[in-house]
């Protein structure tokens, strides 16, 4: 056993880390959240550069995974700057498609692998009526029982909690498959996009513990900084403990989703090893939130602050792709 | 990245689960805090150290197996989920030993640990004085330099085990020049006395419950022989931190007990003792607790793995221990909150109530749990460790 990243994927954190940093991320998502793709877009193909997008993607169609835990790791990088879009949804459409196999793989993987395609994907029940940035994807995929559906169009724009996730109704559409497959195919999207969203929110708490960290540590009342109060440093302790302790979560459930795994001995299969990452980085993501708001006083509570941004994100991802009710119940089926 | 077993950490498994299955006793054995249930406690050390199961993780010669990390994991897992009884004998065996090993000479390693191994030396701490709890440096207990040794003076308090013990460890002040120059941290040595030595007495505490899981010890110049001090005199804060790092490290609160616990969580769950619906999908709020201990158990064997895997890897663990001692404290706690409120009016009967349900176990496991957070360095300070050596905070008043 050797539960660590490797090298490998600790640098490839790092580049994605420094790429996007280094790109101007609030940028990108206030004009995301205005309707302005743009900027968004241009990252979106700097990300699939990196290969991001190919990790969902198998090889036989100019992908190169699935590669769960690198999937992982990006995604972590990518709550971490808090980049827009409908990243979450391509890489499981991609999953999707992956299993369906056939030509509607054949027409649309290497378009996602290369970062033409921006995908959105709505499983309609047990799910979410909503497909995430619609308006801006390329394909709006519907998967609503047996059927799998390719939107039309959709609908108007349903503003989110969270500025930047623009939520819309799929309407009408072709019917691309039908069939058990594409009910067995959905519930792998399904695990993969809630992997992948325990990895971003986890990536969101680190951003919140990290700038409310340096907030305090400079922000002075009583002529001392207020992080040298107790009240403020166990708040923050605690924070960092709950994001220490969903990481590894995270990285097993990767694990258990790479093709070939044995299904881990301790019982934890795909489903319940992926709805314990869930709950658990998105209710730390969520504390790291609220506590965030909280020790950076009244300026947490502006929606200038770029905080905001994040704030407004681990609200939304806690509910995104599985609820924490959905998300127990699942860890406790047999 | 994985987290695979090799062939002969399976073998290793199959045999410890095999031995347990067949030495386990069938009824849990009365509670460790009472004379009889010390007395049965260590007759079990005594049974699990004849097949070389009580110290794995030490050398051969001295009754263990030379397990890795991974193995001793390994072996916690199946020791609890085997129902296996509490060990009498942790104290000494996870705080007193380590220390041996890392700053004791080799006559006292072949003195003192090996009946430590079978449980004929059952060993208690002595840390905390009235005065000095968490600010353990403050400490005013003395070691007195004479012809051959130190005479011992002073009082400890919230001495586990030491009301049946045999033997006890602890800090004393041997030069009062640091705690004058305030640095109190100095002039401290680690010294191991017997607890039935001419001049010591013991008051047995009756914990919340009743049971007497701790003492006070007065000691009234005692003397203890040079052989017994551990480290150089005066260096005993350095010796008992590497103490402290392995109490809230790895080996106090192995994540065997914590899977264990929560499996058996969920078998009440679902078990006619339950006053929750497992079938009932709007009964959820007992559900999202008996879930949540779930994932805490998995969150922190995967977290240990993690540790262990970086320790393999030619790495150390240092104030990061402190977020393990939090998270297992609190998660205990939760966990066997759950299980009482799952038990309706069967959860406020005392373990050793007749009715009470899987012998008392639940009732004493919730007791026991509620020291949690304020033994091994008490969660304040734990807190505060995180926070100014992982997260960089400026210090402040305590």
């Amino acid at each position: 056993m050797r539960f660590l990243l490797d090298d490998e994927q600790r640098e490839f954190a790092r580049s994605l880390d420094k790429m996007l940093g280094g790109a101007e991320p609030t940028a990108a998502i206030r004009a995301w959240a205005a309707g302005d793709t743009g900027p968004g877009r241009a990252l979106w193909a700097r990300l699939a550069e990196a290969g991001v997008f190919a990790l969902a993607v198998p090889e036989e169609h100019e992908g190169l995974g699935l590669l769960p835990v690198e999937l992982a790791v990006s995604f972590g990088e990518l709550g971490r700057h808090a980049v827009p879009g409908p990243l979450v949804e391509t890489v499981a459409a991609a999953a999707l498609l992956a299993r369906l196999g056939g030509p509607v793989a054949a027409a649309r993987l290497p378009g996602i692998a290369s970062g033409r395609t921006a995908a959105s994907l709505c499983l309609l029940s047990p799910g979410s009526p909503y497909a995430l940035d619609g308006d801006a994807a390329d394909a709006v995929f519907v998967v609503d029982g047996d059927t799998l559906r390719l939107a039309e169009s959709t609908g108007p724009v349903q503003p989110s909690s969270d500025p930047a996730r623009r939520l819309s109704r799929p309407v009408g559409g072709t019917v691309l498959r039908q069939g058990p497959e594409v009910v067995a195919a959905a519930a792998h999207a399904a695990e993969v996009a809630a992997l992948a969203v325990a990895a971003q929110a986890l990536g969101v708490g680190r951003a919140l513990l990290a700038q409310t960290v340096e907030y305090v540590g400079g922000r002075k009342q009583f002529g001392v900084a207020i992080g040298s109060f107790q009240a403020v440093k166990h708040r923050l302790a605690d924070t960092l403990i709950a994001l220490e302790f969903a990481e590894p979560l995270v990285h097993a459930a990767a694990l258990a989703l790479a093709p070939g795994d044995p299904g881990s001995r301790s019982g934890f299969g795909s489903g319940r090893a992926v709805a314990a990452a869930k709950v658990a980085a998105c209710e730390a993501a969520y504390a790291a939130a609220r506590s965030a708001l909280q020790l950076h006083g009244a300026l947490g509570y502006t929606e200038e602050l770029d905080l905001s941004l994040w704030i407004r994100k681990a609200r939304a991802l806690r509910t995104a792709w599985g609820t924490p009710a959905e998300c127990r119940a699942r860890v406790l089926a047999r | 990245m994985d987290l695979d077993f090799t062939a002969a950490e399976d073998a290793f498994r199959a045999e410890a689960r095999a031995w347990l299955a067949a030495h386990v006793p069938a009824a849990p054995l009365p509670s460790l805090e009472t004379a009889d249930g010390f007395a049965a406690h260590r007759e079990w050390e005594r049974t699990l150290h004849a097949d070389r199961w009580s110290v794995v993780s030490w050398p051969e010669e001295i009754g263990g197996r030379d397990a890795s990390i991974l193995q001793w994991l390994i072996f916690e897992e199946e020791y609890y989920a085997a129902g296996a009884p509490g060990r009498v004998s942790q104290n000494g065996i996870n705080l007193l030993a380590p220390t041996l090993f890392e700053h004791g000479t080799d006559e006292q390693r072949a003195r003192v640990l090996p009946s430590m191994a079978s449980g004929e030396v059952i060993w208690a701490q002595a840390w905390s004085e009235p005065e000095s709890g968490s600010d353990l440096a403050s400490l005013r207990s003395t070691a007195e330099r004479v012809d051959g040794g130190w005479r011992l003076s002073g009082q400890k308090t919230w001495s586990s085990r030491a009301a049946f013990a045999d033997r006890a460890f602890g800090l004393f002040r041997s030069d009062r020049d640091g705690l004058e120059a305030g640095k109190p941290h100095r002039g401290l040595t680690y010294l191991m006395f017997p607890l039935d030595a001419d001049g010591v007495t013991v008051r047995p505490i009756g914990r919340i419950d009743g049971k007497p899981a701790f003492a006070e010890l007065f000691l009234d110049d005692v003397f203890v022989p040079d052989e017994d001090v551990i480290g150089a005199p005066g260096q005993g804060w350095q010796v008992a931190m590497s103490t402290a790092g392995n109490e809230r490290g790895l080996t106090l609160r192995s994540p065997g007990r914590f899977t264990a616990a929560a499996d058996r969580l969920t078998a009440l769950w679902r078990s006619e003792d339950s006053h929750a619906d497992p079938a009932d999908p709007a009964d959820t709020a007992l559900r999202d607790r008996v879930a949540d201990a779930v994932i805490g158990a998995r969150a922190y064997q995967l977290f240990t793995y993690a540790n262990a895997s970086r320790i393999a890897a030619g790495g150390s663990i240092g104030a990061e221990s402190s977020l393990n001692k939090v998270f297992w404290s609190d998660l205990d706690i939760a966990l066997h909150e759950t299980a009482l409120d799952l038990l309706g009016p069967y959860g406020e009967l005392a373990d050793e109530a007749e009715d009470a349900p899987a012998h008392g176990s639940w009732a004493e496991g919730y007791t026991f749990s509620l020291a949690g957070p304020i033994y091994a360095g008490t969660n304040e300070i734990q807190r505060d460790i995180i926070a100014e050596r992982l997260l960089g905070l400026p210090k402040g008043r305590r």
